[in-house]
């Protein structure tokens, strides 16, 4: 067909990879026992291949909210919040997104990729300037194309190259908007926000930081990198999701900014879209209510992602550069990444294989991510397995044998 | 190609080289996707180094319309120009 003519090499791969047993790009789970097990083609299996990382999508409040909300408004809303109206359950949960973070407005979006569509196309207009880190995410970049504002990017994580750039605008007419994320879904690592806090002030830009991998995760009360690092006064407009820590799907974003709430009516990602359903807003409040009293969760899931990344650096891999729920091992090609993904999986372990254009400067990963509702013990198994399958495929070394001949 | 004159040139053509194998010529007609077989985000990241050298942002809407070696030289004049 002429029409897909323009994807010739990649259609090439991609029925390469559909030919294989497994397809990490196709997989579909004949069911999902907990937040840390699935079945796959009638075997249990391990996650760690999830952004689940509070466990919260089989919270008994979290279903138990979910299905009351069901039996009692139905399963859809059939439209958009401003044709359609609201329900009461959307302005509570903003309501209870605003109370959370100490922010004045809350909107919430029906998918997080909406989220940035929504507010990056609407707050930055003509003649404003947007400058993205490099390493963004596919929902920045295309909110970012969205509206009409003109977009440079700045090195990954380089305070000092945003500086330059904002300093070549300086004398420009227009609105600068900083667009950070809190932990980069790729390699786990996280922005230098107090730096680009600084930045940010020096040139008078506004600064949007996605929350969506940090939410629940860093902070003392779970509200991200902002609050880890003391600077949520610098930050204008926070971005998170519902389907990573709150175990639903959906997006949001906060903010003190003043006339935020014209967005309402000129954010063509929240006017022309069907609202969330109200099991998936009751669910959501109630994993937002869990993530708030319960921080044992946040202590949990950081010992995890400390345990994992300290396992799999000691095997050999080379790994992200610091230990977060994600965790990356760097493969030489993606080759190598499907090996190790495909051993893996047939030993009962569920990764992810990440490759470009997804990932940052054309790298191959095996990406891994813990939950709080991992116990030590499965944590523990993930990384015998990947000593297994890594050996396996010759990515890592042999294991050393002790003199009573157990492996190392 | 080169033109030791033009620093617009020689930053293109410099960045370039180190961005994809050496032994390949380089002339403005050269099809940075389709001959050099860079990606998208490779080309954002090659021109990094370009920004640098001439202390300019090129917005990513104006390195989307890019095809040749040739048509980024023209780009970033014209960015010059609009200053």
């Amino acid at each position: 067909m002429a029409l897909f003519d323009q994807y010739g090499s990649l259609m090439a791969g991609y029925r390469g990879l559909s030919s294989r047993e497994f397809n990490p790009f196709d997989i579909a789970f004949d069911a999902i026992l907990s937040p840390t097990e699935a079945i796959l083609r009638g075997r249990k299996i391990l996650l760690l291949g999830t952004n689940n990382y509070l466990g919260l999508t089989h919270d008994p409040a979290v279903t138990a909210a979910a299905i009351e909300a069901t039996r009692q408004l139905g399963s859809g809303t059939t439209g958009s919040r401003i044709a359609n109206g609201s329900y009461a359950g959307h302005r509570d949960l903003e309501r209870a997104l605003a109370a959370f973070y100490q922010r004045r407005h809350a909107m919430v979006f029906t998918t997080g990729y909406q989220a940035n569509l929504g507010i990056l196309s609407a707050i930055a207009g003509k003649g404003d300037h947007l400058i993205l880190d490099a390493d963004s995410h596919a929902s920045i970049y295309d909110g970012a194309r969205l509206g009409l504002a003109e977009v440079t990017r700045f090195r990954h994580n380089d305070p000092d190259d945003l500086a330059r750039r904002l300093g070549r605008l300086a004398d420009l007419p227009g609105d600068k908007i900083v667009v950070v994320e809190g932990i980069y879904s790729m390699l786990g690592d996280t922005a230098p926000l107090r730096e680009f806090a600084e930045v940010k002030r020096a040139y008078h830009a506004v600064l949007v930081v996605d929350e969506a991998h940090s939410l629940g995760v860093l902070g003392e009360t779970g509200r991200g990198l902002a609050e880890a690092a003391g600077v949520e006064a610098d930050v204008d407009c926070i971005v998170g999701t519902f389907s990573k820590s709150l175990g639903g799907v959906g997006g949001f974003c906060v903010s003190d900014l003043e006339g935020f709430e014209v967005l309402r009516v000129t954010s063509r990602p929240y006017m022309f879209t069907a609202s969330l359903p109200p099991t998936v807003i009751a669910a959501t409040t109630a994993a937002l209510q869990v993530l708030r009293s319960r921080p044992e969760l946040r202590q949990r899931l950081t010992e995890h992602a400390k345990r994992l990344y300290r396992g799999l650096a000691g095997l050999g891999f080379e790994l992200g550069p610091e230990p977060n729920p994600i965790v990356s091992a760097i493969m030489p090609n993606p080759e190598a990444a499907f090996a190790l993904w495909t051993r893996l999986l047939e030993a009962g372990l569920y990764t992810n294989v990440s490759l470009p254009p997804a990932t940052p400067k054309g790298l191959a990963l095996l990406r891994s991510s813990v939950s709080a509702a991992h116990s030590r013990e499965q944590v523990d198994a993930a990384i015998a397995m990947f000593a297994e399958a890594g050996r396996a495929v010759g990515l890592i070394a042999p294991a050393r044998t002790s003199s009573a001949g157990g492996a190392l | 190609m080169s033109d030791s004159a033009d620093p617009i040139r020689d930053a293109v053509y410099r960045a370039l080289r180190a961005s994809v194998d050496s032994d390949v010529a380089l002339n403005d007609k050269t099809n940075i996707r389709a001959e050099l077989g860079l990606t998208s985000v490779a080309i954002m990241d090659f021109v990094f180094e370009i920004e640098d050298e001439l202390d300019l942002s090129i917005p990513l809407d104006r390195i989307a319309e890019v095809e040749t070696v040739g048509d980024l030289v023209a780009t970033i004049r014209a960015l010059e120009r609009e200053g």
